[in-house]
């Protein structure tokens, strides 16, 4: 496994989030969970603009093993989704942190980063889960 | 921990994700299932098999006992090595366990039945063989491959000793022939040409190597589970299982009705069902929206009924979603399938959806 790019940050769920210049985030899935899940053959994506709470289901990722949820991670509304997915769902095997990621947000409130993991504790959890 | 076969070392070096599967530590993948799967459509690729559990029944009696064990007639077979595809039924006409008899002599037969079944299978086969006087030996301390692809027994025939090498190439699809300590069959459960080769344990590594070395790709579970599923091949315990009628699990054609004298174990129970206008389907699905078909999913024939999906996923090779299930009587090829909520469109299609490379199925 990669090394977790140091600049996002990542949930219980195993998805990460990057901070952008204009207040939105991006959404994806970890490789952690791109790897645990296989080839990844299909991408549910919400509709642009549809809100979501902490928690919610907010996409679905199915691979040639199963289906699985993608949680919102925050509450907002759904500013853009990666369109790319529909015909090319591998790109979240082959690069989940970039060409891989899922949705745009909007936050409803500020990003309260204290309910998300660092980098370090994200691979600290990573680890224990090796064990 | 689980089981080990054999080739246990030679997953874990290829990379391999492990997993349980019915008690047994086996290979999922080795980096990529999909990858695996389009090389054993499009070259060669190996799984071990060694969890499957090899039986051999020795007796004067043999034939009259399987006539009475499987729902096949082993009368069929005349031929040294030919292989018969059947199913052990209880005496509701349930399947006990799916499997392949293979004829050596009038007083020698092997079977090869599923891992996660062992017990039962075992219990049920020498509780059954007691009144025949047939002697039962479960061969553990085999291991088994199976070599499957257009280009798996050219590749394979190295392995195999020199002296027995023609005859194997030559041997003809549903045979399997002794050679020397080992057992080839030229059977396999992905719908491609190959072999399955029993071997001793002690030449497990040298021929995984060797086969690897020959570019032959390694292959686990997952490949094996979305290639038997393009070619429409069963899974026990998804398709069908104890409570389940081979003929609503589309195994009709490995039930010898005739000689209609013949009473094997089932026989009256689905003899009841067989001409039953209830009687369920058991077809394939080609999903016509987006998705994914998975198992256990509501099948809903407008008008009809409803049924279920036995064994759903993707298809690799057709880039589509494909599914089995056990859909109403009634004559209609369309339905839906819930998934999630939603009601997607499914047509149903004549199995097999793949066969030796080629999509069978209008898509």
């Amino acid at each position: 496994m990669n090394e977790l790019p140091g600049d996002l940050l990542y949930t219980n769920d195993h998805e990460w989030l990057r901070r952008e210049g204009d207040g939105s985030v991006t959404v994806g899935i970890t490789e952690h969970a791109a790897t645990s899940l296989g080839d990844l053959v299909y991408v549910e994506l919400p509709e642009v603009g549809q809100d979501v709470d902490v928690g919610g289901e907010m996409a679905v990722v199915e691979s040639v093993k199963a289906a699985s949820d993608v949680y919102a991670p925050i509450a907002g509304s759904i500013a853009a989704v990666n369109d790319d997915l529909a015909d090319d769902p591998e790109k979240i095997n082959a690069d989940p942190y970039g060409d891989g990621w899922i949705v745009r947000m909007t936050l409803s409130d500020g990003l309260d980063e204290s309910e998300l993991m660092t980098p370090d504790a994200y691979q600290q959890m990573l680890d224990e889960l090796d064990d | 921990m689980g089981l080990k076969t054999p080739h246990y070392d030679k997953h874990v070096e290829a990379g391999a994700r492990v997993v349980d599967f019915g008690g047994w530590d086996m290979p999922l993948h080795y980096g990529s299932q999909k990858e695996e799967h389009h090389a054993v459509r499009q070259n060669a690729g190996v799984f071990d098999v060694s969890h499957m559990t090899i039986v051999d029944l020795l007796g004067e009696r043999v034939r009259e006992f399987l006539q009475y064990l499987v729902a096949n007639d082993v009368s069929k077979l005349k031929d040294y090595g030919k292989a018969l595809y059947t199913a052990m039924l209880n005496e509701d006409g349930g399947v006990i366990d799916d499997l392949i008899i293979y004829y050596l002599s009038d007083t020698d037969y092997r079977l090869v039945v599923n891992a996660a079944t062992r017990e039962k299978d075992l219990a049920w086969i020498r509780k059954q063989a007691e009144a025949f006087d047939v002697r039962v030996t479960e061969r553990s301390e085999l291991a088994m491959i199976a070599v499957q692809g257009p280009h798996a027994r050219e590749l394979a025939a190295p392995c195999i000793a020199a002296e027995y090498r023609e005859a194997a190439l030559a041997m003809k699809p549903f045979f399997g022939m002794e050679a020397g300590e080992w057992f080839v069959a030229r059977t396999g459960y992905t719908g491609e040409d190959g072999w399955e080769i029993v071997m001793p344990a002690a030449d497990a590594h040298a021929v995984w190597d060797r086969l690897l070395a020959a570019g032959v790709v390694p292959a686990g579970l997952g490949a094996r589970d979305t290639l038997r599923l393009e070619a429409a091949m069963n899974l026990y315990g998804t398709d069908m299982d104890d409570t389940v009628s081979p003929l609503e699990a589309g195994m009709e054609w490995t039930v010898a009705w005739e000689p209609a004298g013949r009473d094997f174990i089932g026989r009256s129970a689905i003899e009841a069902l067989r001409n039953s206008p209830n009687r369920q389907r058991f077809v394939g699905l080609l999903l016509e929206d987006k998705g994914v078909l998975r198992n256990h999913q509501k099948v809903i024939v407008d008008g009809v009924g409803e049924g279920e999906i036995t064994s759903g996923g993707f298809s690799p090779t057709i880039g589509r979603s494909i599914a089995l299930a056990r859909v109403p009587a009634g004559d209609y090829d369309r339905a839906q399938v819930e998934v999630r909520g939603k009601l997607l469109n499914v047509r149903i299609v004549k199995t097999p959806f793949v066969r030796n490379g080629q999509i069978r199925i209008d898509v």
